[in-house]
């Protein structure tokens, strides 16, 4: 079964985030849980890569633009056998192909340095233009964050996008609906978790289609519904619209301790935490989803 | 004497048509850099992507790492400020193979006045790990240069002025990265000037010979990487050493020179250029003269110093 398949990597990812953010004693943990089962989608299913060629010229190119969520690109990466999952020990520790935001320069697989919100989808843009001009027929994705499309350049680079008519680009935004602190909420606004949501009063959706991008509204914590999606945004191609993929997510998905609540955005799990993790997504004593 | 953006965008078909990885993006303002001439002559390897730098640069980090020479066509105040962190986080740290050409750059960026001007490009870039940061004197090393960066792997940030210069070199010269260049000898003191001042700064030489003067002048195109041991050994007997240049006063030449000698060979350096000011709209020699970069104040300050 396909999908019993991914929720079994999306529950050992989790447990890996938690993992290695608790060994390290530091890291994000709502932006990677919200992201988990999108990236696994992606990887397992989606993106034509060959880990052990990270840089066959012919491969889909993956970029997360909201960098904080580096611990859980690394650990998809490990799952799908870009580095050994015992690698995801040294995170942030030094010395380290894992740094605190995605280093492309340390470690291969990563397809951009990102950190810096915003930024992903400018770079994106160029890979897609380059791909265009050089007839290679892959597909670039970018990955951002709801909070981080705050950013002005995001919609400097959406504007280009279309411009240039790159249908071989897809953003993927994921709309977890809190961001580091955000917004305060108020009673019977929308309010999504204990903050408000980042986009409250406005329509992401809308805001890509007035840039002239194709807006597809999903659930990415339903990987059947987010692969359909992504290749979809494949099947456009070149010269066409480019994509928005507006996943709507939950930030810190998947426990229920974390889920909704904005202070798990960058919170380090106790030992009691980790294990309670554990026992919640089903993870054996050696680390195996049952 | 040819417009250096002239010769900057003659210099990019020339390579267009001999690297078929070069492409040019352009944020709107071809037509003052005179990036639209490549437009011209070989539209496919020229990319409009509008008013937004940011993105600009983004988008050439993307290009480069999927196998292109993105030229960067803009004005250097935007590229340098505006476009600071993209520069920083995905050209430098990434080590990207994007050529970033400040057009504009200085003082001299017709009558524009502040909001245009940049005298800190030379400080903010030269402050970025894995840059190599160029100023060069006049359309011989500009086209050298450019030669030169697109031969070489990485980050190059090219500082292009305006307005036409006197040659200082001819067809020639051949560059070579590091090396400071003693473009005239002398016992007296020792100038050292970087870019378009570098031609200012032998106007001025000439000036203070003749009040019996004699000022060497040394000139350093290439800002970074720099060969520092060559610059002390040039630099070794000057009790004063005066640095000019059409940039703050802090952190380009002036800050560079200071920081090498007071670590390796201490003498005093006395640091021409824009003070910790903005500048205005004005005609350029107005602004060569009010702000202390003329041939003839360059000299009034040399001599202040030098006796």
């Amino acid at each position: 079964m396909v999908d019993a398949d991914l929720e079994r990597l999306a529950r050992r990812g989790r447990y890996l985030v938690m993992k290695t953010v608790h060994d390290s004693g530091a890291g994000h943990i709502g932006g990677p849980l919200s992201a988990m089962d999108m990236l696994i989608s992606l990887y397992f299913r989606v993106l034509r890569v060959r880990p052990e060629q990270p840089d066959w010229p012919g491969r889909d190119r993956f970029v997360l633009s909201k960098g904080h969520s580096a611990v859980a690109l690394y650990t998809v990466l490990a799952l799908r056998g870009y580095l050994p999952v015992e690698e995801l020990a040294t995170f942030d520790k030094g010395d380290s192909r894992l740094q605190g935001h995605p280093d492309m320069t340390r470690l291969p697989g990563v397809e951009a340095s990102t950190g810096s919100l915003g930024q992903g989808l400018s770079f994106g843009m160029g890979v897609a233009l380059a791909a265009r001009r050089l007839g290679q027929p892959f597909h670039t994705f970018v990955m951002l964050g709801d909070g981080e499309i705050q950013e002005g350049m995001v919609w400097e680079a959406a504007h280009a996008a279309r411009r240039h008519g790159l249908g071989n680009l897809t953003a993927i935004l994921d709309y977890n609906g809190l961001q580091q602190y955000g917004w305060p909420a108020a009673d019977g606004d929308g309010a999504k978790g204990n903050r408000r949501d980042p986009w409250h009063g406005f329509d992401p959706a809308a805001m890509f289609s007035a840039f002239g991008w194709n807006p597809v509204e999903v659930d990415g914590h339903d990987p059947r519904a987010f692969i359909a999606a992504c290749e979809d945004a494949r099947g456009e191609g070149a010269g066409a619209l480019p994509t928005a993929i507006i996943a709507h997510t939950r930030k810190g998905h998947g426990l229920s301790f974390t889920e909704g609540d904005f202070s798990w955005h960058a919170r380090v799990p106790d030992d009691d935490e980790l294990e309670r993790a554990r026992v919640e997504l089903g993870i054996d004593g050696s680390g195996v989803p049952r | 004497m040819k417009a250096m953006r002239v010769v900057w965008a003659e210099t990019l078909i020339e390579l267009a048509a001999e690297d078929e990885r070069l492409v040019v993006l352009d944020g709107d303002l071809a037509n003052s850099t005179m990036a639209s001439m490549v437009d011209a002559a070989c539209p496919d390897r020229f990319v409009e992507l509008g008013i937004a730098e940011q993105n600009l640069v983004g988008a050439a980090a993307g290009m480069a790492h999927t196998g292109f020479v993105p030229w960067v066509s803009s004005f250097a105040v935007f590229l340098t400020h505006r476009a600071a962190d993209p520069l920083r986080m995905l050209v430098a740290q990434t080590r990207a193979n994007v050529k970033i050409a400040g057009a504009y750059s200085g003082m001299l960026t017709g009558v524009t006045g502040k909001s245009h001007q940049d005298v800190q490009d030379l400080a903010i870039v030269r402050a970025m790990p894995e840059m190599t940061v160029l100023a060069p004197a006049d359309e011989h090393e500009c086209r050298a240069m450019m030669r030169w960066s697109m031969g070489y792997d990485g980050p190059v940030y090219l500082r292009l002025a305006r307005d036409p210069s006197p040659a200082v070199f001819d067809e020639t010269y051949r560059f070579a990265p590091g090396a400071p260049r003693v473009l005239r000898s002398g016992r007296d003191v020792a100038l050292v000037a970087t870019g378009v001042q570098t031609p200012r700064t032998l106007a001025a030489a000439e000036l203070l010979a003749d009040e019996g003067i004699d000022a060497a002048v040394i000139h350093v195109g290439c800002v970074k990487p720099l060969d520092e041991g060559l610059l002390v050994n040039t630099l070794a007997g000057f009790d004063t050493v005066v640095t000019t240049e059409e940039h703050s006063v802090i952190g380009g030449l002036g800050g560079l020179v200071a920081e090498v000698l007071s670590a390796r060979a201490p003498a005093r350096v006395v640091r021409i250029g824009v003070q910790d000011e903005f500048g205005e709209s004005a005609p350029n020699e107005f602004l060569l003269d009010r702000y202390g970069l003329s041939p003839a104040r360059v000299a009034a300050q040399v001599r202040e110093v030098a006796r």
